[in-house]
């Protein structure tokens, strides 16, 4: 069996679109997701840091239960396990709104807000407990000593590992084809079934991912390079997993 | 909630899903030991070529790295099933695919850790053994891997939890590992709830059990300074 290159079918047909279908879902689900998981990262992040064991523990919990389970299990959970649960007229909307999309953007974002969560608390705790207590004698409460001095702190702190599990998430978006979400992967495969050309295939979708992935770090790079506090940039621990 | 069809397919989805042992040829663990234990090899050249003096060693196991590392797991278990009829002229097995899959996959990312550890020996231990009259070959194998095996072990705990959960993107080729059991059962019994959320307590009772034991390393092997 010898392999023909043909990497007309590219372009022609309806492979071009069905590419940039793929890389707008891509980047759609991704955003929506990382902006949940990075709510979620900085709620628990910030609990699992706070002298209230009740908090602390609640916050475990969601890290230590989502992040240990496979993406892939969450993604079939949320998208055929929870629906049923769910009121009709919702589970109504859900299935008219493409559910696939929300169950995939909510296991993303909620999987990896798991992750963050470790980051983001690394970040803190690597900020010296003098800042905190200097807040406090300026007479913040620990809301406001978070909101306005350990927060901001932090997230500057932890730009680089933040970057490593931004770009985890957006690889792991590929994971969503597994519920039917249109995305760059699923678009790839489709163009492989249509044409049963599966090299010239993989290979877009092989480039478009490296040129996301490798854009997105050259940008936060030089947002790193923006926004670093000097000396203490290195302080911050690497995320465990 | 009805949690009987767990206890009723309880056999399936931990002896053939979780193990192995079973009709079909599959299991969580006999995918992932065999992938760690091979991707380790591969990943001990990678970090070492990365190491390389010379250019033409270096620049393609950085390039190895930097492609594996920018593209998704999914699209690397693509390739393979594709590109290894086509390469070997035969059609191998899931099994075979997906080992290979996570073997080159896995490198990448177990080259980078070689590559810390290699790192983390000091330049002395290196300069003292190449006094005693070792060769560079001979001062890696028997001075600077053994000690830089030590600092890694954490590290590669940690690993193995992150392809023990990334093995469960090999059902999406067939393979019957547990997530693919659990769809199989599901397939029939449409419990949905009930057996996602009892593949997920195992799989979290594995991996959270294997980062309690990564903790407990880490405080025993504190890289030597």
């Amino acid at each position: 069996m010898t392999y023909k290159f043909d990497w007309s079918v590219l372009w022609t047909g309806q492979s071009g679109q069905w590419l940039l279908q793929g890389v707008i879902t891509t980047l759609e689900i991704s955003v929506l997701a990382w902006l949940l998981a990075g709510a979620l990262g900085i709620l628990s992040g910030a609990l699992r840091t706070l002298p209230f064991p009740p908090l602390r523990v609640l916050a475990a919990f969601y890290v230590e239960f989502f992040r240990n389970v496979p993406l892939l299990v969450w993604m079939f959970f949320w998208y055929f396990a929870v629906p049923p649960l769910l009121p009709t007229p919702l589970q109504d909307w859900l299935f008219n709104h493409g559910a696939e999309f929300w169950a995939g953007m909510f296991a993303l974002g909620v999987y990896h807000g798991a992750r963050f969560s470790e980051v983001i608390r690394s970040g803190i705790q690597s900020i010296s407990k003098t800042q905190f207590e200097a807040a406090l004698s300026t007479g913040l409460t620990t809301a406001q000593a978070y909101r306005f001095v350990i927060i901001p702190i932090a997230l500057r702190l932890i730009i680089p590992p933040l970057t490593n599990e931004s770009l985890n998430l957006l690889k792991n978006s590929s994971v969503a084809l597994t519920i039917s979400v249109a995305e760059l992967t699923f678009q790839t495969r489709q163009i492989e079934t249509y044409t049963a050309k599966a090299f010239e295939a993989l290979t877009a979708g092989t480039v478009i991912y490296l040129a996301l992935c490798l854009s997105i770090a050259f940008v936060m790079a030089q947002v790193e390079r923006r926004f670093a506090i000097p000396g203490l940039i290195a302080r911050v621990a690497r995320p465990e997993h | 909630m009805e949690f009987s069809v767990i206890v009723k397919n309880f056999d399936f989805l931990i002896a053939q899903g979780l193990l192995g042992f079973g009709n079909f040829v599959g299991g969580t663990l006999r995918l992932a030991v065999p992938a760690i234990v091979l991707g380790f090899v591969l990943g001990i050249f990678i970090g070492l070529g990365r190491l390389a003096r010379r250019p033409w060693i270096r620049i393609p196991a950085t390039i190895y790295v930097e492609i594996f590392r920018g593209v998704p797991l999914v699209m690397v278990i693509f390739w393979f099933w594709f590109i290894i009829p086509v390469l070997l002229r035969v059609a191998l097995p899931e099994y075979g695919v997906a080992l290979t899959a996570f073997v080159v996959f896995e490198a990448a990312y177990l080259g980078e850790i070689v590559r810390a550890g290699i790192q983390s020996v000091p330049r002395g231990q290196m300069e003292a053994a190449t006094a005693t009259g070792l060769s560079s070959a001979q001062t890696m194998l028997y001075v600077i891997l053994p000690q830089a095996l030590k600092n890694m072990i954490p590290a590669l705990v940690t690993q193995f939890i992150v392809l023990f959960k990334d093995t469960s993107l090999a059902s999406i080729i067939g393979y019957v590992d547990l997530t693919k059991a659990a769809q199989i059962v599901n397939n029939r019994e449409i419990r949905p709830f009930e057996l996602y959320l009892f593949i997920a307590v195992v799989y979290w009772l594995c991996t959270y059990g294997m980062s309690l034991y990564a903790r407990h390393l880490e405080q025993r092997f504190t890289p030597s300074v």
